[in-house]
């Protein structure tokens, strides 16, 4: 049974599970299908109490009636022997009659023995209340009879028709029966009835019958019960027939009826005697007992019990009493109604409410579930709303940035064209405070503009190819000035590692570069920014990188936060351990590790945490005392994550930051080959040809700025030694085996001591093993090294302006080296720069009667590195200009007092010829001039006029070519560079 | 720190000016950027030597013109001069002033040469001054340390 319902509930949860899965995702149909088998679950244990209960109470039932049957059976069967006993006795007593009564002569009973035999033997008889004995008398004998016993046969139905009350009765009041064909007076009677003497039974109708039946049958015969008279309680008589004889059994009844002497009765009191028989019995109280006569069974006679007609339970059990025609039968019924069945109740209900409360936990659970997945798709309704407002707040900024920058443009220009009207001096102020406001709003825009296309998903990222360390180069020159202003030093340093050709997007890496060094720039006030650019692998693979970290050994000497706590968090270190197989694997990847350190103010520790946070800055103080929106590191960590990089920093206060990033390029070169060939020979810089196979050697004591110098003089292709100390410099040079081209000092050296500086010049100077190497001075700013080269005379060491840049360096010492570069410009911004080359060194002659004139002229050569002499005369011009020629050129003016331009040119000219012609003819030796046989100094004209006829009078006269005054640098070069 | 920065924005809006009012044009820049460490006073010197010459052919001109017979030849060799070292220096008033003169010297027109002459005397003391002006800021700056 149980297992069954086992069965059926796993069948149910298996079903369940089915259904949940097929359902899981329309959660509407299982939500309701959840209801339904909810109610279905109630409804089902409901009905599995109900029938616990039935089925339990079924049982009680069953159990009491079983008790009922075996009680009233028990009482039956007692009341039956009991009733046996009494009629044996009577039996018995029959044959004592048949014996001494009849069978003697004269009778040995009478009347008294009887009673007192009767009386003294009614235990036996313990439910007979009496017993009596009338005898046969034919109505011929009748007479005889009468005379004999000495009264009168009496009629027995009158008194059965009025009963009377036994202190009322007198048997003499009694009628004498009636004649009839036999008579059957009592003779004998017990005392208790001792009242029915001498009534004749026969007249009875009930005992008349009783006594036909007994004597025909030979058996004990009852009668139906009836009232008794007297007592007037209910009874039954016992009549037993006494025969003359010993009758064999199969007589016929009438040889019976003929040998009949007379009749004994019993008097049964059922009433006492049922009372009697519960009375012994210990449960009397619990049932009620009904015994009925069911001879007749559609009139059932109540012989006892009161007549409760109940539907209860009832047990009937019949009685056999030996009369065959009695029927007897005894009902059994509970005194009290059955009680509530508590244990069924308690346990179908203790079910029902197991069920209910599982049922409702379910429900809970089912409902909490629901409500959590409602919640859940709201919230991600929710999310994706705001997700969507985002997007679109994006979206509008960009927008609405964009659609500002198109009005701002057009402000810009105005303002920038209003500047150029005239204006007085507080107009001008106005106009410079719009324009510088309207370029800090269109900066602040482009920001703007950037973070919202980051966030909207817009900004896609460039693939071209660039040179990193040109960019990085742009990026030093832009902040040189800002850097030279502020006396903080500046430095850049790649890993020869990293590829000269990287395929990336340039502007953005530039950006964020530019980002965190103008960063820095704002925050440092002395000390140094120092970049560096690494390959990750170097860098996780390297230990010196984490030496030069202390806090001592840097860049300017200012003590550093230790940049190796900046990139502490990146998951690419952490990931990967000493060893990086991603790299290694794709070769092509190039994962690049760059460090913007700085000596400056630093972030407060509390800020830390907000520092990536777009427009959140240290505190409103920051931004009034050094501008900026704060959203310039949250767009570099946007790019940094675009370009597949992570950004960290490290900071302590009053000590500096240092930020660090990653990023991942592709390999511009195409093949690892070609990337170690550039390594080598550097070919891809244009400058750096003329400056293989030389060499130079720096000065300084920090070696970490040493290897920044050293890293750029390498890029030019040169061989790069360092040595810490002046003192090393000439042992050095005198014992190396390899000439020294160049000897880079820096200034710190070169200040500290201003006579070794002097001393060491001096050495120099004297050192005679072939071209002294020239001497340079690596300087911070323009300003702080004027005095010292206004001292130092003739070998003044020439002064390179820090931040290194190749470009910048190339030239410079280009022009002191004399190295020369034939290639032609590329474009407009290197005149300057190829002046320098072209003049560095030159002696050139300007001749020009105006003091003011001469001297600017001067002034513009001598930038460009030329050793002018000057001549304020035509005549003066001629004295110098004689061959053999110590000038490489001559600017001279066209118009002059006494002798212009023209003349003297010609007079130039006239002596270069005679003297040429002299060498060829051999009336000169060539020795004296130089070796050169054709001398002819390149004449440039000046002049302010630019007319044709200036310029062909100019040629005429054997110039070669001319300036227009004053210098323009782009002309000079052109002009310059088709002689020297 | 505060003096410095005062003296350098004045020092800027007084070139500033200067330029704006053409009393000097690019050339000047141009000499500016000349200077450099081997030659610090460049600008001071050029100019210093512009005054001594003006000064001298100023006074030329003037005798030359009060002479009884001019002799415009004289005169204009003497703006031609002055042009010149004006256009040298970048003294874009001074210059404009030359070239209307040399061409009322060509048309020997004597009464606008006269009044050229005092034109030119006005414009080259204004200079004067503007400039030396423009040096004591430099110097007070330098003085005071920059």
């Amino acid at each position: 049974m149980w297992l069954k319902w086992w069965e059926k509930i796993s069948e149910n949860s298996w079903k369940i599970q089915h259904h949940y899965f097929q359902y899981i995702g329309s959660k509407r149909v299982a939500k309701a299908w959840w209801r339904k088998l909810l109610i279905a679950w109630v409804l089902g244990w409901t009905v599995v109490s109900l029938w616990i209960f039935c089925y339990m109470r079924l049982q009680v039932t069953e159990k009491r009636k079983e008790t009922l049957a075996s009680m009233c059976d028990e009482r039956a069967r007692m009341l039956q022997d009991q009733f046996n006993v009494s009629m044996n006795h009577i039996q018995a007593m029959s044959i004592m009659i048949s014996t001494f009564h009849h069978g003697k002569n004269p009778s040995a009973i009478d009347q008294r023995t009887f009673a007192r035999y009767t009386e003294r033997t009614a235990f036996e008889r313990p439910i007979t209340s009496g017993v009596a004995y009338a005898v046969r008398v034919l109505h011929s004998e009748r007479e005889q009879f009468e005379k004999q016993q000495g009264w009168t046969i009496k009629r027995m139905d009158t008194l059965e028709q009025n009963p009377v009350h036994e202190d009322d009765y007198a048997p003499e009041a009694l009628e004498p029966s009636p004649i009839r064909e036999e008579y059957a007076p009592v003779i004998f009677a017990q005392d208790t009835i001792s009242h029915v003497v001498s009534l004749d039974v026969l007249s009875g109708k009930e005992d008349r019958e009783n006594v036909l039946r007994a004597r025909s049958s030979g058996k004990g015969v009852l009668t139906a019960p009836f009232r008794l008279v007297k007592t007037n309680r209910l009874g039954v008589i016992l009549t037993f027939a006494v025969y003359k004889t010993d009758l064999s059994s199969n007589v016929t009844p009438k040889e019976r009826i003929q040998a009949t002497d007379g009749y004994l009765g019993g008097v049964f009191d059922i009433e006492s005697l049922v009372e009697k028989l519960l009375q012994q019995l210990a449960s009397k109280q619990t049932i009620l007992v009904n015994v009925y006569d069911t001879t007749d069974h559609s009139h059932p006679i109540s012989m006892y019990g009161s007549n409760v007609s109940d539907d209860g339970l009832q047990h009937v059990s019949t009685l056999n009493f030996g009369d065959p025609i009695r029927k007897h039968e005894m009902h059994c019924r509970f005194k009290q109604k059955p009680p509530w069945p508590w244990l069924a109740i308690t346990t179908s209900v203790g079910i029902l409410v197991i069920a209910l409360l599982v049922g409702y936990i379910f429900h809970a659970t089912v409902n909490r579930i629901a409500k959590v997945e409602d919640d859940y798709h709201q919230m991600m309704e929710l999310k994706k709303r705001a997700e969507a407002a985002d997007v679109a707040k994006s979206q509008f900024l960009a927008t609405v940035s964009h659609e500002i920058r198109t009005p701002m443009n057009g402000v810009l220009g105005m303002l920038d064209m209003l500047m150029d009207t005239v204006l007085d001096v507080t107009q001008q102020d106005y106009v410079g405070t719009a324009q510088a406001s309207g370029k800090a709003l269109v900066s602040l825009i482009n920001e703007v503009l950037d973070q919202a296309k980051i966030q909207s998903g817009r900004l896609e990222l460039e693939a071209m190819r660039f040179d990193l360390r040109a960019i990085l180069d742009d990026v030093l020159s832009l902040f040189s000035g800002k850097s030279q202003e502020k006396g903080v030093e500046l430095a850049v340093y790649i890993s020869d590692q990293v590829p000269e050709m990287l395929i990336g997007d340039p502007g953005r890496f530039r950006q964020i570069i530019t980002n965190l060094m103008g960063n820095s720039m704002k925050f440092t006030e002395k000390g140094h920014i120092f970049v560096t650019v690494h390959l990750v692998e170097e860098v996780i693979g390297s230990i010196d990188v984490e030496t030069e970290s202390s806090s001592k050994n840097t860049l300017s000497g200012f003590p550093v936060a230790d940049r190796r706590r900046s990139w502490e968090g990146f998951k690419t270190f952490s990931r990967e351990g000493s060893t990086c197989p991603l790299s290694l694997s794709s070769s092509d990847l190039i994962n690049l590790i760059v460090s913007v350190e700085d000596t400056g103010v630093g972030i407060p520790l509390e800020a830390h945490s907000r520092v990536f946070t777009p427009f959140m800055q240290v505190g409103p103080s920051i931004s009034r005392t050094h501008g900026g929106t704060g959203i310039g590191l949250s767009i570099s960590k946007c790019l940094v994550g675009l370009m597949s990089g992570e950004i960290g920093f490290v900071s302590i206060p009053k000590i500096g930051s240092t930020f660090t990033f990653t990023a991942v390029f592709t390999n511009g070169c195409s093949n690892p080959n070609e990337y170690k060939s550039q390594q080598i020979d550097n070919k891809s810089n244009p400058a750096s040809s003329e400056f293989q196979g030389m060499t130079a050697l720096v000065v300084d004591h920090r070696p970490v700025r040493a290897k920044v110098s050293r890293y750029h003089i390498q890029r030019l292709g040169a061989h790069v030694e360092v040595v810490s100390d002046l003192n090393q410099v000439l042992p050095y040079i005198s014992g190396g085996k390899t000439v020294t081209n160049m000897i880079l000092v820096e200034q710190e050296i070169w200040d500290r001591d201003s006579g070794i500086s002097a001393l060491f010049t001096n050495n120099l100077k004297n050192f005679d093993r072939g071209i002294p190497p020239k001497l340079f001075l690596l300087a911070n700013s323009i300003g702080s090294s004027r005095t010292n080269a206004a001292t130092s005379s003739v070998y003044t060491p020439l002064i390179i302006t820090k931040p290194l840049r190749t470009s910048m360096l190339a030239a410079s010492l280009q022009r002191a080296m004399g190295v020369e570069n034939k290639g032609n410009p590329r474009n407009g911004e290197l005149p300057g720069l190829s002046l320098c080359n072209l003049l560095l060194g030159r002696k050139i002659l300007i001749v020009d009667d105006n003091n003011v004139n001469l001297k600017v002229a001067a002034g513009a050569l001598k930038k460009y590195g030329a050793d002018v002499v000057c001549a304020d005369s035509g005549k003066k011009a001629i004295s110098l200009l004689k061959p053999p020629h110590q000038f490489d050129a001559c600017f001279m003016d066209v118009q002059m007092p006494e002798m212009d331009g023209f003349e003297a040119t010609r007079n130039i000219r006239c002596m270069e010829h005679s003297i040429n012609n002299w060498i060829q003819h051999g009336e000169l030796s060539v020795e004296a001039y130089a070796n050169i046989s054709n001398w002819h100094v390149p004449i440039l004209a000046m002049t302010a006029d630019v007319i044709q006829a200036t310029h062909e009078e100019s040629l005429k006269c054997g110039m070669d070519g001319y300036v227009s005054k004053p210098f323009e640098a782009q002309q000079l070069y052109r002009e310059v560079s088709r002689f020297l | 720190m505060d003096v410095m920065s005062q003296l350098q924005r004045q020092w800027l809006e007084h070139s500033a000016f200067l330029r704006k009012e053409g009393y000097l044009d690019d050339q000047f820049e141009q000499l500016r950027k000349l200077q450099d460490e081997s030659s610090p006073d460049f600008v001071v010197e050029v100019v210093s030597i512009f005054f001594d010459d003006s000064e001298k052919l100023l006074n030329n001109m003037a005798r030359a013109l009060e002479q009884k017979v001019v002799d415009f030849k004289q005169v204009d060799a003497h703006v031609h001069q002055f042009k010149g070292s004006s256009a040298s220096i970048g003294a874009m008033r001074v210059k404009n002033v030359c070239i209307e003169f040399r061409n009322y010297c060509e048309a020997q027109n004597l009464e606008e040469c006269l009044r050229c002459a005092q034109k030119l005397q006005f414009e080259y003391s204004v200079l004067k001054t503007q400039l030396e002006y423009l040096f004591r800021l430099e110097q007070q700056i330098r003085a005071a340390g920059g």
